[in-house]
């Protein structure tokens, strides 16, 4: 019985952390779908979203308002990232681009320590204290917000991709960018658009992760890669897989910190980034195998 | 110098002994300032390091995230060695590297298959492996307590140990390190790798082994790497996880794209460029600012690299290039020929794009 209440308490954990990868890594398909860029500094949305939460509601704005107001400063934020440093660099080499997509990470996590210090915040949960006990297991409510709020957010983009005109328009450019800008779809408007998208899921899985593992200045990096590897996983071009990625790396790091030993896991993860690009290295989508001559 | 008779040009050779004359000077310049000593010595041990990454990025077009994991395989190499086992330092040194050559080539034989993104993701995800390692494996290194004690370095049973003489060890290794970039980049294997950097596919269909090319090249870069962490271990005597991390890499990333891939000095500049900033950074900003704290500088430092990408994609060495070989060509006519190599020295990070 031990066994099976430590079972589910770890699948739990993973499940929990695995929503705000995929958070994360949907920001990374989106952006990297629509402008081609890596954006290495995707985590640090997560982190700036975080802490403009916390700031909110620490000066008395209601929870909900502080949630959506601290989205949408990150959106801002990534519409900024964008207009300044992604699109001056439009026709440089992808290694130069994904350089400057690490020197903006460097910024955004140098200006959040001169505003907010090194010591690390909390925000208290959305619905109180409370746990669940499922099978002998203690389950936090704020876990299963977090997986709630991710499911909802990827139905809420699967509409948006499919129902709405502008969803529909960055789709296009997704398929093939020449023939939408023949029908007159503004690249560039999509560009901004898809990194500001990006930018608010970022702040989203930052706010919801804040009350169980805290928020500090550095947060992001490992948020970032970890959404990465699971974008990486599943196939950088494809929705749902990143998200059964991002779940597969939450699972794998939980049980391995809870079976194996701690400090590993993140070799783990790291290790199975390596196998994927090792063994599927164009295999992940079939895009990459025609090379032009 | 053995490329001497290249040289004939008078202009340049006064150049270099100005240059050596400088180098050698300098510390009875600052009458011996151990402050601006040990700056020295760290521009020196990170140029060493930007040195292997500017012939890697620059000429062989691979970017590489995970570059202080070299760093510390020479230094936890050194430190274990010497301080454990009892081994000679020098044996030490030369025993990282050649650990660090083998991680290089085991490594780089599937990395190097990957390009771009993939690429870029797989250096990050050996740097993050490799940190883990240093973190985890205490036996070895201590853990996140760091690791104590490791013993000077000594030249015939002579300890070095005050600043000055560590100063000009290190000073020694630089000017062997770009001494051998300089050749390394002339010989055959710098035409191959700046024809790599053009076009991997043009490479390739004239014959040119890729990855043979690439693969020794990121084993040079990595010996480079370990060589002055193990002189690091043995100067500071203290080292722990932190050093050799992911951020450290990417600063390693900035020194080469401050100093630019347009000559194999890059390195050298932009260690120079990147410590003296930070210093400056550190005794200013907490004059404005006085609750900065903790790491402040990378906000600096990300702007530059962005803004230097964007508008200076050359490096400094992209610039000061154009100038130093207008001020040369007044000199002689055998520039002209040297020249004519040197236009098609790697312009870029990254090479072609599509």
């Amino acid at each position: 019985m031990e066994a099976w209440s430590q079972f589910v308490q770890l699948l739990f954990s993973g499940l929990t952390v695995g929503s705000i990868y995929a958070l994360v890594a949907l920001g990374f398909v989106i952006t990297y779908s629509v402008t081609g860029i890596l954006n290495l500094a995707q985590g640090d949305f997560a982190m700036l979203g975080a802490l403009f939460c916390i700031t909110l509601v620490n000066n008395g704005v209601p929870f909900a308002a502080a949630i959506g107001l601290s989205m949408l400063a990150v959106m801002v934020v990534g519409g900024l990232f964008e207009r300044l440093a992604i699109q001056p660099a439009r026709r440089s080499p992808v290694a130069v681009l994904i350089i400057i997509t690490i020197g903006a990470s460097f910024v955004f996590r140098g200006i959040a320590l001169l505003v907010w210090g090194t010591d690390p915040y909390a925000l208290r949960p959305f619905t109180g204290h409370g746990a669940l006990e499922v099978f002998g297991a203690v389950i936090q409510w704020q876990s299963v917000w977090a997986i709630v709020i991710s499911l909802a957010s990827f139905a809420a983009l699967h509409l948006f991709f499919h129902r709405t005109y502008i969803g529909k328009a960055v789709a296009a450019c997704v398929i093939n960018p020449f023939a939408a800008r023949l029908m007159g779809i503004d690249i560039r408007k999509m560009s901004l658009g898809a990194i500001a998208v990006s930018a608010g899921l970022g702040a989203l899985a930052g706010i919801v992760i804040a009350p169980i593992s805290g928020a500090s200045y550095d947060m992001g990096m490992m948020i970032g890669l970890k959404a990465f590897i699971a974008a990486v996983v599943g196939g950088l071009t494809n929705a749902p897989a990143a998200i059964a990625g991002a779940f597969l790396v939450g699972l794998l790091e939980s049980f391995a910190e809870g079976y194996l030993s701690s400090g590993y896991k993140e070799a783990i993860s790291f290790g199975l980034l390596l196998l994927v690009l090792f063994f599927m290295p164009n295999g992940l989508f079939a895009k990459m195998t025609g090379k032009r001559v | 110098m053995e490329h001497g008779q290249r040289m004939t040009d008078g202009r340049k050779r006064w150049l270099l002994l100005v240059g050596a004359a400088v180098w050698l000077g300098l510390p009875w310049l600052v009458f011996g300032n151990n402050y601006v000593l040990s700056t020295l010595i760290l521009i020196g041990l990170y140029a060493l390091v930007s040195t292997g990454m500017t012939l890697l990025m620059g000429y062989a077009g691979q970017i590489s995230l995970g570059q202080a994991a070299f760093y510390g395989i020479g230094a936890y190499a050194s430190a274990y060695l010497t301080a454990h086992a009892g081994w000679p330092s020098w044996l030490a040194l030369a025993a990282g590297a050649v650990l660090a050559a083998l991680v290089a080539l085991v490594v780089g034989i599937p990395v190097f298959r990957l390009r771009e993104h993939y690429l870029a993701l797989a250096t990050l995800g050996f740097g993050v492996i490799m940190f883990t390692f240093f973190k985890e494996w205490k036996e070895i290194t201590g853990g996140l307590n760091g690791f104590f004690g490791i013993p000077p370095i000594r030249i015939a049973g002579v300890p070095l140990q005050s600043d000055l003489q560590f100063y000009y060890l290190v000073s020694l290794f630089v000017l062997a390190g770009l001494w051998f970039a300089h050749n390394i980049v002339r010989s055959r294997v710098g035409r191959a790798l700046r024809a790599i950097h053009g076009s991997e596919v043009a490479a390739s269909s004239l014959g040119v082994n890729i990855m043979k090319y690439k693969l020794q090249i990121f084993m040079l870069s990595a010996v480079y790497a370990s060589i002055a962490g193990s002189l690091y271990a043995h100067y500071v005597t203290f080292i722990n996880p932190d050093l050799f991390g992911i951020v450290p890499s990417i600063y390693f990333l900035i020194m080469v794209v401050i100093g630019g891939t347009a000559s194999v000095w890059g390195g050298l500049i932009g260690a120079a460029v990147y410590v003296c900033l930070g210093e400056w950074l550190k005794a200013v900003v907490p004059l404005l600012l006085p609750n900065a704290g903790g790491e402040f500088e990378i906000v600096f430092f990300g702007l530059l690299l962005v803004v230097m990408l964007i508008y200076m994609p050359n490096g400094l060495t992209g610039v000061m290039q154009k100038r130093m070989r207008r001020f040369l060509e007044m000199g002689g006519r055998q520039e002209k020929q040297i020249a004519a190599v040197e236009g098609h020295k790697a312009r870029s990070i990254g090479g072609e794009r599509g």
